[in-house]
């Protein structure tokens, strides 16, 4: 079971601070309301003043995010500004109040029996490897962690998780490539049947690590981004194909099996 | 404050809008609390079919000011997934239940009616007519004597009080109000979304993989004050207003247009218990106003 069950509605959490790493804002809320999240779920973030009015008007729906880190009533969610919604959210700071739902969706499940978990992220989708690498280490097991990023400012975000190898796209810090390339390496280096990999970023990237673990027969936990106005399973909004139909990525996701997904290309994820 | 409505007894009048709040996958969500911290006055559930629907190719919304547009294309279990797996689960639900059907023909329409007539869980049924009619082209509900075919089809089959959900598409909407009450509708309940369209800014196509979708939120909110108005003008039967209700003064003003039951839709996408809040800020208002 990696689902834990959120209080109904909608709650205020105080921001306590918010903390600059490159490119990505860390915004710090208490949230004495809420149980503690599984790592991979994620919650529906409203700024609880001047939401709407921003670039055309927007936002106007309230935006999903992947719990970063969590623990001692404290919430910590990674925000990169990429259009009105994450613009207002990334600038909120001490004084002001998220209003959130959450935690909804499945988390990660453990490695099945004795594999080892290499984290792959992308971007501002490393968010939920940090919380994921952090109970996988407080249970013993220690992760291998691939990040790959755009460039220098955004690979400041690294420094949120623990021994990581980097990839970047200009070069500028560790490999000049993709992150997927550091994953074949990783896999061609070890047995395959060792190894189980969890992996959230950009659908391009998701989908070269699901076509690599199914290709290798390695199992592999994909946490996905789609667009989204509600988070439980109201607005049929945010579904992804399966070899099963359609499914809603937020109450049968975020994260599923790669062997469920045909492609991790998701249609219209981050408008 | 309890309210009556088509011989139904309800908490207060606030309910939801087909298709904007799934009970199943919020209980999931949010667990038990949700039957304990019920939002919605009765529960009216997602459009059901005759046969399953996958919905529409995404992506399914674009975020508007004040709203968005959805082009979510009625994915459902058919009647025989619902009668299967979600009746039993709804039955539970601690108000009411309204089940709302659409068929692609009368005769569709007619076995989904027959199918719910008895179900002793089913207080009420709600007609959505916001779809084309395969044997004529037409809308149904954009048309008033489609709208009186379909309704003379389906009244002799069911003692239930049936609801016919309006389109706001439609060129004389009060008229296929009038045509719904002559029929034998017990109540109407408007506004369905309106049509509306998204451009992908990087490639000028559409955006929804629907092509068009319905605009629903705060956006759409004057329209239906001035719909639900216009058909409380021109009938008698009780009208369940909805469209952009975010507060209570919102409900207020529908109800001062006409309508007896208030209905939230998308405002629940944005807060799961936003029902509950607008009943008690109306409560609260009816208790110092005369509507």
């Amino acid at each position: 079971m990696t689902r834990t069950t959120a209080p109904f509605g909608r709650r205020a959490a105080p921001v306590t601070a918010r903390e600059q790493h490159g490119a990505y804002a860390v915004v710090r809320c208490r949230d004495t309301g809420g149980p503690a999240p599984r790592p991979g779920q994620f919650y529906m973030l409203t700024a609880a003043e001047r939401w709407g009015g921003g670039e055309g008007e927007r936002p106007f729906l309230p935006r999903a995010f992947s719990v970063l880190r969590a623990g001692a009533g404290e919430l910590q969610f990674l925000i990169e500004d990429v259009g009105p919604g994450t613009k207002r959210l990334s600038e909120l700071g001490p004084g002001e109040d998220l209003l959130i739902v959450g935690p909804l969706g499945n988390g990660f499940a453990s490695p099945r029996e004795g594999r080892r978990p290499i984290l792959v992220g992308g971007g501002v989708g490393i968010a939920p490897l940090a919380i994921w690498q952090d109970a996988l280490g407080a249970g013993g097991t220690e992760s291998r962690v691939l990040l790959g990023f755009r460039d220098g400012p955004h690979a400041a975000g690294a420094r949120l998780l623990k021994s990581a190898t980097l990839a970047t796209d200009d070069g500028s810090v560790g490999h000049q490539g993709l992150v997927t390339e550091l994953l074949e390496d990783e896999l061609d280096a070890h047995d395959d049947d060792g190894v189980e990999v969890y992996a959230c970023g950009p659908p391009p990237m998701l989908e070269a690590v699901r076509s690599i673990c199914m290709d290798r027969g390695v199992p592999a936990q994909l946490a996905l981004e789609s667009g989204m106005a509600c988070g439980f399973g109201a607005c049929f909004g945010c579904v992804v194909p399966t070899v099963e139909g359609y499914i809603r990525l937020c109450v049968d996701g975020p994260v599923l099996d790669a062997h469920k997904l045909e492609s991790a290309l998701v249609a219209g994820a981050g408008h | 404050m309890s309210v009556g409505f088509c011989g139904i007894e309800l908490a207060h009048p606030v309910i939801n809008g087909s298709g904007t709040f799934d009970a199943i996958a919020a209980h999931r969500a949010f667990g038990d609390e949700l039957f304990e911290r019920f939002p919605f006055a009765a529960f009216v559930s997602k459009t059901v079919t005759l046969q399953e629907r996958q919905g529409n190719p995404p992506p399914r919304l674009w975020e508007l000011p004040g709203g968005l547009i959805n082009s979510i294309g009625l994915p459902n279990k058919g009647l025989d997934g619902y009668l299967e797996h979600d009746l039993g689960f709804l039955a539970t639900l601690p108000v009411p239940l309204i089940v709302n059907v659409m068929g692609f023909s009368r005769e569709e329409v007619a076995q989904l009616v027959e199918a719910f007539a008895e179900r002793p869980e089913v207080s009420a049924l709600e007609l959505n007519v916001s779809c084309p009619n395969v044997e004529t082209g037409l809308v149904m509900g954009a048309d008033p004597d489609e709208t009186a075919r379909l309704v003379d089809r389906v009244r002799p089959l069911t003692d239930k009080p049936l609801i016919v959900k309006l389109t706001p598409n439609a060129t004389d909407v009060p008229a296929v109000a009038r045509a719904a009450e002559h029929a034998g509708a017990d109540a109407l309940s408007l506004i369905n979304t309106v049509k509306g369209m998204a451009l992908d800014p990087k490639t000028g196509a559409p955006w929804l993989g629907g092509t068009t979708g319905g605009v629903s939120g705060a956006a759409v909110r004057a329209v239906a004050l001035a719909q639900v108005h216009a058909v409380a003008q021109a009938v008698e039967i009780p009208i369940v207003g909805m469209g952009g209700v975010q507060t209570g003064q919102d409900a207020l003003d529908l109800m001062r247009a006409g309508a007896a039951l208030v209905a939230v839709g998308t405002e629940s996408f944005r807060d799961p218990a936003a029902g509950s809040r607008v009943a008690s800020e109306l409560v609260e208002l009816l208790a110092n106003t005369a509507v």
